[in-house]
């Protein structure tokens, strides 16, 4: 079933986008995955990026990526007004990713606390703790959690919970 | 009972000043900022009125002043639309029974009482496009009057606590709360706009006079241009029950959660998965609501699969090929019965299910609030890509009216962005019929189209850009 069915945007629809780096990209440090998969009116994330590498020529464009121009700096996690771009880091090792996530919600987020990891339909992919969070001047947060590697793809939200 | 937010992961809520007003002789408490209806609301109270017919119990449906769901008797005045009316202390509020009449006090001999105004350009409704068209008027050099029935400036940018998709020019990335402010501040600091609050136009008359009633009195405003910008209203939808208290608009949900910070419910079923019904969604979320699910009639999602995604992620299941067949409970919403259907719209028998929730919210389209343009004469067609009844214009949005534009929802149901360029041309165009033609300006209307154009480029646009069509008249160079 397609996304327009279910409102989930898999990984396949990424990769036919060209919206997917490349493994060796993503082992090499943190870069961007913007799951922008429709040709809509915005250009938030063009004018977010400081190094000019996200780029539409038509505003309704599916935005393009150079990933090597990417730093994975998370400036776009924050403009994003779909929260559609999250920065994946695989060269953490150890079977690890790091994994960050727009977040708008309460309890506000805090480095240490612990956080339950959502998949893409909600489902909990377990629990971690938050390990970095950036907060934009509008309230928005990018919060980074360790995750497995096998689930830097999956894990797209998260539950704060409160002090443990 | 309190259903009031203090927590909010956007918002904050400020409430300085305590009212105290009655409600069917029961004393009340509600806060400075609030209305009526958003006070009796977070007290727990979801009747506030029955039906003038049958009796039936009636709550809020709109909370912006477009229907008369939550209309009552406020100190012996019946019809008053409880839910834009700011409380204040020692306010009598009743249910209204029946059509209401006029109390005795009022004294139908003082109605030549009246005020007179004059201005060059005359803004009708103070949202996206209307605050984009005073902006551009007085640019251009005339002089403004804006006016808006509520309270405050921002029409529903006012609730919307999301960031806006659009271009740079256009705010994109910036939450429309705050382009509300921005948009107000530059209003503000013109020294050629007069703002007027309050103020609900209720006529157009020979001359270009709009009909104003402001404080009780009336108010006519005598304009060489007129640019109306007076928005749109919740669409409703037909199944059994649905008029019960707790069965809303969307929108209403809304403006009760981020305007008034309100809980509209503490379980809701959101009917519709447009942009409206999953954005909706997602801020319920943000306020603590649980969103058990949202329904949608088509076999695919109508909105952005990033709005749908992010109600996803936080387990939120969107029913494709589903609707709402009734609301159950008997004084307000207790439940809803949804039910799948086929490929020809058909319900599947059997397929029903019963969902517990307190409350419903109908997001399924909106409506042009076109009543004043039909009142002006305008030439009016039915466009159902549109929203419903608009006026014919042509490209710089001038009705069949002379010296009458249109922008915004009114002119055709789209976006906050195209609302803002909509205005600006309006604005543009009005102001020049009064202060004469300047090729900078028309310069900048060009530009302004350029950008509507390429913002209806997309797949999203294809429908209004064939309604459109149908709406344009005149050939413009």
């Amino acid at each position: 079933m397609s996304f327009e069915t279910t409102g989930i945007i898999r990984v396949e629809d990424l990769r036919k986008l060209g919206l997917m780096p490349s493994e060796a990209r993503m082992r090499k440090g943190p870069v961007v995955i913007v799951e922008c998969v429709q040709r809509i009116p915005c250009d938030a994330c063009v004018f977010a990026c400081p190094f000019g590498a996200i780029v539409k020529e038509n505003i309704n464009d599916i935005p393009k990526v150079d990933f090597n121009k990417c730093i994975g700096c998370g400036a776009c996690v924050l403009r994003c007004p779909g929260l559609a771009i999250f920065v994946v880091d695989l060269s953490v090792g150890n079977g690890k990713a790091l994994v960050t996530v727009p977040y708008e919600m309460l309890p506000r987020p805090r480095v240490g606390l612990r956080a339950e990891l959502l998949g893409r339909d909600g489902s909990s992919l377990g629990y971690s703790r938050i390990v970095k969070v950036v907060e934009s001047k509008d309230k928005t947060y990018a919060v980074t959690v360790e995750v497995d590697e096998k689930l830097a793809m999956e894990v797209r939200g998260i539950r704060v919970m409160g002090d443990v | 009972m309190d259903l009031r937010i203090y927590n909010h992961p956007i918002l904050e809520f400020k409430r300085d000043k305590e009212v105290y007003f009655y409600f069917n002789g029961k004393r009340i408490k509600g806060y400075s900022g609030e209305t009526i209806a958003a006070a009796l609301y977070a007290s727990g109270y979801r009747r506030i009125t029955k039906s003038p017919k049958y009796r039936r119990p009636r709550g809020v449906y709109c909370m912006i002043g477009k229907c008369s769901s939550c209309m009552v008797r406020l100190n012996g005045v019946p019809n008053v639309r409880s839910c834009i009316v700011p409380v204040e202390n020692g306010m009598i509020v009743e249910t209204q029974e029946g059509y209401g009449e006029l109390p005795s006090s009022v004294n139908l001999e003082n109605s030549e009482d009246w005020e007179e105004m004059e201005t060059d350009v005359a803004v009708v409704g103070g949202g996206p496009a209307g605050l984009s068209a005073a902006i551009y008027a007085a640019r251009v050099g005339a002089n403004v009057l804006l006016m808006d029935e509520n309270y405050r400036l921002g029409g529903q940018l006012i609730k919307q606590t999301h960031k806006f998709f659009g271009s740079k020019d256009l705010y994109s990335g910036i939450r429309g709360i705050e382009i509300a402010r921005i948009l107000e501040d530059e209003v503000r600091s013109l020294p050629n706009i007069e703002v007027m609050l309050g103020a609900e136009v209720f006529g157009f008359y020979e001359g270009r006079i709009l009909g104003v009633l402001r404080d009780n009195r009336i108010v006519k405003v005598k304009a060489k241009t007129i640019v109306f910008a007076t928005g749109a209203s919740e669409n409703f939808l037909v199944f059994e029950n649905n008029d019960l208290p707790g069965v809303m608009g969307a929108g209403a949900a809304q403006t009760l959660m981020n305007v008034y910070g309100i809980k509209p419910g503490n379980s809701v079923l959101m009917v519709g998965a447009g942009n409206v019904g999953l954005i909706v969604s997602y801020q319920m979320l943000q306020a603590g609501i649980e969103v058990k699910a949202i329904v949608e009639a088509m076999p695919r999602i109508g909105g952005y699969v990033v709005h749908a995604a992010k109600v996803r992620r936080y387990g939120v299941p969107i029913l494709t090929s589903h609707t709402i067949k009734r609301a159950l409970g008997r004084d307000h919403v207790e439940g809803a019965t949804i039910v799948k259907l086929d490929e020809n719209w058909n319900e599947i028998p059997g397929s029903e299910r019963d969902i517990e929730v307190d409350t419903i919210c109908l997001a399924v389209g909106l409506n042009p609030s076109s009543q004043l343009l039909f009142q002006a004469g305008c030439e009016m067609r039915y466009i159902p890509e549109l929203g419903g009844e608009v006026a014919l214009r042509d490209e710089n949005l001038e009705t069949t009216v002379e010296g009458v534009f249109v922008a915004g929802d009114l002119s055709g149901i789209e976006e906050a962005s195209t609302a803002i360029l909509e205005g600006r041309i309006a604005g543009i165009s009005a102001a020049m019929k009064v202060v004469g033609v300047s090729s900078e300006w028309i310069k900048k209307r060009e530009e302004m189209k350029a950008m509507l154009k390429e913002i209806r480029s997309g797949p999203f646009s294809a429908k209004v850009v064939r309604g459109l069509r149908k709406a344009l008249i005149g050939v413009v160079s």
